[in-house]
């Protein structure tokens, strides 16, 4: 796999949310709103980059019978570090996402990188599997947010296009369920159209 | 139906079919949806209209431009029964594009996503009706004087059970609550409580489902076990403390229990084959909706606990299975 198919297959063939469907927890609870969705993708996106080449560079040297505790002390310490930077720069966002920022510690996405990719290869490859696989979940947090803001709020990145409210239900947890539902079944028809051709 | 049905012998030839089911539904229907426009007029009608009219529509354009398929479903009555049921849910005042939404959720996501006819998990209808209560709360929960057809002395305010509910939290007892607001149950009964359409006559109801025993579309013992449930659930409670826990009549009476009981618990496709099952199936409705009532933020419960209990269908079809002929 070269290098840009390592940064494009996030998209559509290997989407971690719609096609691979990991990471669910955030993906239902932090996208009620398109930002909202945006911002916790990116930050899923810099814990998997950093993660990734930290864990490739030390993975020859970590003994195998400790390395997934090894590998979680990497990404809490990442993701301590980006805690830290949102909370002094977007302090707005990280008061919104709240919790969902210290549980990328326990996602599975990042976890599931560093033991499939990170610590058989090298650490620019690394880096590029993070990236596409963040990109990934980046995109798909920001179209459910995007989804169910226009449903739920009647507007799009906080610009609201309707008087009076939205359907209520897709801010809440069962418009998650739905949205998620009908998007993966976008996502899995254009991945299988991808295939055929 | 194109579908074939695979169940152990004996097999009977019956006359009937989907379309002739669903007909005596509609039929069955009747006397409640006239009921509702007497005394909630033209707004009504314009309800039951937009409800039918976009189910109808919807059914179609899914069925012919999204499934492609060629035999059209529309002729069976399903969506109409869906549309009622849907209208019969909604209070007169809903605005027609709620009324839509409505629709089109109950369609599109509780009936076509899953397949169409027969395939459909949960109560089509409910579906549509809690996306709404949980969407658009102030419509759904707006109570307003009906302006009626023939002047019929009609008065309308909130719901008895959003009476009570409300009351309780403002520390009133039960007893004291039902004199200050004339709640009686000859009253609730034959009709003049506020409420959705299907919410204000008892005995129109209770029509459609004699209706619908006697030309034997439905058997009662889903329905039975559901007001059994609800009787000694309440009862309990009522005879524990009178004060703070409605009796057992005013629940059978009130709220969403007639309709849900006898024509929403019953539809063919979401409830369970055996009657066993459907006992079981009976008992877990009652009980989540006497929960719901009681302890619950809602003050009714029948559409969560019908659509709660559809999801435990399948299990309950496998647990109590038909046996076959001849083997004990």
């Amino acid at each position: 796999m070269t290098r840009k198919q390592l940064i494009t297959k996030g998209f559509i063939k290997d989407n971690p949310t719609f096609v691979l469907i990991l990471g669910m927890c955030p993906t239902l609870a932090t996208t009620t709103s398109a930002i909202n969705g945006l911002s916790m993708g990116l930050a899923t996106l810099f814990v998997l980059v950093l993660s990734n080449m930290a864990i490739s560079a030390i993975a020859p040297v970590v003994p195998d019978k400790v390395h997934i505790p090894v590998y979680i002390v990497v990404i809490a310490t990442f993701v301590t570090l980006l805690q830290l930077l949102m909370q002094a720069f977007t302090p707005g966002i990280y008061a919104t996402l709240g919790l969902f920022i210290p549980l990328i510690v326990v996602n599975c996405i990042v976890l599931g990188r560093a033991e499939a990719f990170a610590n058989k290869n090298g650490i620019i490859d690394s880096a590029c599997d993070g990236l596409g696989v963040g990109l990934g979940f980046t995109l798909s947090l920001t179209v459910l947010g995007i989804v169910r803001e226009i449903l739920g709020s009647g507007s799009v990145f906080g610009w609201k296009f309707i008087t009076g409210d939205g359907m209520l239900a897709f801010v809440m947890a069962p418009g998650a369920f739905l949205c998620l539902g009908y998007l993966m079944v976008l996502f899995n028809k254009i991945a299988s159209k991808n295939k055929g051709a | 139906m194109s579908r074939l049905l695979v169940s152990p012998s004996p097999h009977i030839h019956a006359k009937e079919s989907t379309a002739s089911l669903m007909r005596d539904v509609v039929i069955a229907l009747i006397p409640a949806v006239l009921v509702s426009v007497v005394f909630y007029g033209w707004k009504e009608l314009l309800v039951l209209a937009v409800s039918v009219l976009s189910c109808l529509v919807l059914e179609y354009v899914i069925t012919r431009y999204m499934m492609k398929k060629e035999n059209n479903t529309l002729c069976d009555f399903s969506a109409a029964v869906t549309g009622i049921l849907l209208a019969l849910n909604l209070p007169y005042t809903t605005p027609w594009w709620v009324v839509f939404i409505g629709a089109a959720v109950a369609i599109g996501v509780g009936k076509m996503t899953f397949g169409g006819l027969g395939q459909n998990v949960f109560n089509p209808a409910l579906v549509g009706r809690v996306f709404l209560l949980v969407s658009y709360p102030t419509y759904m929960t707006h109570w307003e004087a009906p302006q009626s057809l023939f002047g019929v002395d009609a008065v309308s305010g909130p719901t008895p059970l959003g009476i009570i509910k409300e009351g309780l939290l403002q520390g009133n007892t039960v007893p004291q609550l039902m004199a200050d607001n004339g709640l009686n149950y000859g009253q609730m009964l034959f009709a003049s409580v506020g409420g959705s359409a299907g919410e204000i006559s008892a005995i129109a109801l209770l029509i459609g489902f004699v209706y619908l025993l006697v030309k034997k579309v439905i058997r009662p013992h889903i329905t039975l076990s559901i007001w059994a449930t609800v009787a000694v659930v309440s009862l309990i409670f009522w005879l524990c403390a009178p004060d703070r826990f409605t009796d057992p009549l005013f629940n059978l009476l009130t709220g969403g229990m007639i309709l849900g009981s006898c024509f929403m618990a019953t539809d063919y496709v979401t409830s369970p084959m055996s009657v066993k099952g459907g006992i079981i199936f009976g008992i877990g409705i009652g009980f989540i909706t006497m929960m719901i009532r009681y302890f619950g933020s809602y003050p009714e419960g029948m559409s969560f606990a019908i659509l709660i209990m559809n999801a435990t269908v399948p299990l309950l079809n496998m647990w109590f299975h038909q046996k076959k002929y001849g083997r004990a």
